[in-house]
């Protein structure tokens, strides 16, 4: 092999580089990304049984539980529009109330119900994470 | 301005001009070290008319913070980049003596550059000492999350790995314009590329260990954007390193050497981007702003555009590098760098995917399950390769040596694999594979000590198998922790108790705590195992300015493991809540990032002192 071979081999190595990490990343993507999911989404588009998904939207106000065991929380999420109950075994973020928003990290349960193994309640009044935003302002407007 | 405008013309030939760039570079670094000092004594002093430290100080806070506080923050953050990019151009006008003049003109000329694109980020987008009047009484004080030692250390070293890239791009860019691409170029090089990834290990390491420890849910990697922000140039920049490595003793791989060190410094300013355009939801993620995104995007497809064009205009006059044998310590190297690119190409896409997709109307998060599944497989054979890589021989090698070669480090990871086996069962696939090759890789690191006279071993050898050994203990490390933790949730009342692991916890009490700027609750926990008892406080605490509540771990380092304590909330009826979790061997993940920077610190040492034996180059 001549030099100017070896050093075609290596740059057609390095592209097949470059397309491997592609494909293995989309094939991975394709179940393994979470969709953003808001409780009125569940209507138009149906329960994405077996994949983890976030859900987001307010809680709301009254709908904090604690389950006996004390480590259990169930509380309802809203959109203005529809409602998804949510359960979460764990110690709830700092910044998680009533009327505030919230994100669950999880997976939705056959009757429509949410289990989440995490919740993320954003740190900033002046932050809302970009997928909330959206969203609510959505709501809002067809709402009025 | 004025560095990057005698560059330009010293390179036309002005030899006077030449004699000049040196000097201005050294003055442009002490006026930056200058401005950034300034900033940190209008935080020290609280000086409430500046408008930054109205919105991220309060005089009540302690010093260290005051001081840290300073980069706490997008604009001081950015003026810290500048500062550091402008010590280093100052360091590499005083200190590189063994590069062309030409080349080294045209590096600080690119060097300028860079720094200029970024003062004028800071002048018309994210001025630090811009004034507020009438200035407010008090500040609004900082975000608790932060308030912690490892603020103070954790950014600046990361800029420093950052900006030591921005020194490899320099080079490469000066490399390409005066076409002297070879040996001496990468002798120049090394130094800086090793200075920054050792900055950047190290501050990737204090990353993770600050996030385990600070947010309370035991994890120390999140996949976070802006973690991954900081792991794609450390992963460049390790393709590099060793890239670089066999330019300078074999004078291979020079395109690609130049090509990785455009790639490295353009994923840390991609991170740059990332973190700063709040693009991206994150726990890290500082303030909003797209206008400062877009400026940060213009400078990167800027400098990046101008770096590629360079790089293809003149790619094919950079000469021929030496050949050698697929199977050989080059083949092993350049196998290193086609996976380190695999994982960084997945990397990139997992963290650009959410973007792109909500550019289209999808929201979508994309997480621990994506990388593990996508990257883990491709990390496993990086470690085959990581292996047998200082096994080979230069140039040519034989399969069957090899193998012969790897007898212990093979006979290793099976012995592993089996007694995982036999004596753990379940535990997932990746951490089985994990540990069995982490052990074999361990043992394949020291191999190349074997048989040696160790007094007389090349500090740089050295430096290799520390830096592997590290990646080993590391990965056992992450391993362990994915295989072996064992986790309790629950709500106690005081006086009851509850078992993790091997471990009797009892929560004896709870007690106020006040200090000068929080006030929490505090739980007294006595955790014993065989006899043996001690005690932990994690805390429930609640910050004055701004006012949030964070929960402060309480963790127990024993010699196999941690035991990591969380307290919840009271739940009304006198339990208050525990997160509680056996952690075996976990500490070695982050003892193992120590041990790879200091491989690298080996290294470091051994190619900056003067030669004493020629002979000992040709061999590594």
């Amino acid at each position: 092999m001549t030099a100017k071979r070896q050093r075609l081999v290596l740059v057609l190595l390095a592209l097949g580089a470059v397309g491997v990490a592609a494909l293995l990343a989309l094939s991975a993507l394709r179940d393994q990304a979470a969709f953003f999911y808001a409780p009125s989404d569940v209507a138009t588009q149906g329960l994405p049984l077996g994949r983890a998904v976030r859900l987001g939207g307010m809680v709301e106000a009254g709908s904090v539980r604690r389950a006996v065991d004390g480590v259990t929380v169930r509380f309802i999420v809203t959109d203005g529009r529809a409602t998804t109950p949510v359960t979460f075994a764990g110690i709830v973020p700092d910044l998680f109330r009533e009327r505030s928003g919230v994100v669950a990290e999880g997976e939705f349960r056959r009757d429509g119900s949410f289990v989440a193994s995490n919740l993320l309640a954003k740190h900033d009044e002046k932050y809302m994470p970009p997928e909330l935003a959206g969203k609510m302002h959505e709501t809002k407007t067809l709402a009025r | 301005m004025l560095q990057l405008l005698m560059a330009a013309v010293a390179l036309r030939g002005g030899d006077d001009a030449l004699v000049a760039v040196r000097p201005v570079a050294i003055v442009q670094g002490a006026l930056a070290i200058a401005a950034m000092a300034m900033l940190i004594a209008v935080f020290w002093r609280s000086d409430m008319s500046v408008a930054l430290v109205a919105a991220n100080s309060h005089s009540a806070k302690p010093w260290l913070y005051k001081v840290a506080g300073a980069w706490g923050n997008h604009e001081g953050s950015m003026l810290l980049w500048v500062t550091i990019l402008g010590m280093a151009g100052g360091a590499v006008a005083l200190f590189e003596r063994r590069l062309a003049e030409p080349t080294l003109v045209a590096t600080l000329g690119a060097q300028a550059l860079i720094a200029l694109g970024f003062y004028a980020f800071l002048l018309f987008a994210s001025n630090p000492f811009a004034r507020l009047d009438p200035a407010p009484l008090d500040g609004a004080g900082l975000n608790p999350l932060l308030q912690d030692p490892g603020l103070a250390f954790h950014p600046p070293t990361l800029y420093a790995g950052y900006v030591g890239l921005s020194v490899a791009f320099s080079f490469a860019v000066g490399a390409l314009v005066t076409r002297d691409v070879g040996r001496d170029f990468a002798r120049a090089m090394r130094p800086w590329v090793l200075a920054a990834w050792i900055f950047l290990t190290l501050g990737i390491t204090a990353g993770s260990y600050w996030a385990y420890y600070e947010l309370g849910w035991g994890g120390w990697w999140f996949w976070d954007p802006v973690e991954n922000a900081s792991l794609m140039p450390w992963l460049a920049a390790t393709a590099l390193l060793h890239s670089v490595t066999v330019l300078a003793t074999r004078d291979g791989l020079r395109a690609w050497t130049v090509m990785l060190a455009v790639v490295a410094f353009s994923m840390s300013m991609l991170g740059t981007f990332l973190v700063r355009s709040g693009i991206l939801t994150s726990v890290h993620a500082f303030a909003v702003d797209p206008r400062r995104g877009a400026f940060i995007l213009v400078l990167l497809a800027l400098y990046i555009g101008g770096a590629l064009t360079l790089f293809a205009a003149r790619v094919g006059t950079v000469r021929q590098g030496t050949m050698f044998d697929p199977v050989s310590r080059e083949g092993g190297l350049v196998a290193n760098n086609l996976l380190l690119s695999v994982i960084l190409g997945i990397v990139l896409i997992g963290t650009l995917y959410p973007l792109v997709a909500a550019g289209f109307g999808v929201q979508l998060s994309v997480g621990p399950p994506f990388f593990n599944k996508a990257a883990g497989p491709v990390a496993l054979a990086l470690v085959v390769v990581m292996a047998a890589g200082p096994l080979l021989r230069w140039r040519r090698d034989n399969v069957q040596a090899v193998i012969v070669r790897a007898t212990w480090p093979i006979a290793t990871a099976a012995f592993a694999f089996a007694a995982l086996i036999v004596f753990a069962m379940p535990i997932g696939v990746l951490p089985l594979l994990g540990l069995s090759l982490a052990a074999g890789l361990a043992v394949a690191s020291v191999a190349p000590l074997w048989g040696r006279n160790l007094r007389r071993t090349p500090l740089f050898t050295w430096g290799m198998v520390v830096a592997h050994l590290g990646i080993a203990v590391s990965m056992a490390g992450m391993a362990c922790d994915a295989a072996f933790t064992t986790e309790r949730l629950i709500a106690l009342r005081p006086g009851e108790a509850t078992r993790v692991g091997p471990f009797r916890v009892t929560l004896d009490g709870l007690s106020p705590r006040v200090a000068d700027n929080w006030s929490a609750v505090q739980a007294r926990l006595t955790v014993e195992r065989d006899g043996t008892k001690r005690e932990l406080f994690p805390q429930s605490r609640t910050f004055t300015d701004p006012p949030t509540t964070t929960s402060e771990s309480a963790i127990a380092t024993l010699m196999d493991g941690q035991l990591y304590t969380v307290l919840g909330a009271a739940d009304g009826q006198g339990r208050w809540q525990l997160r509680l979790w056996w952690k075996p061997f976990v500490t070695l993940i982050w003892l193992g990032g120590v041990l790879v920077a200091l491989g690298g610190a080996l290294s470091l040492i051994g190619r900056l002192r003067p030669r004493h034996r020629p002979a000992v180059e040709a061999w590594t």
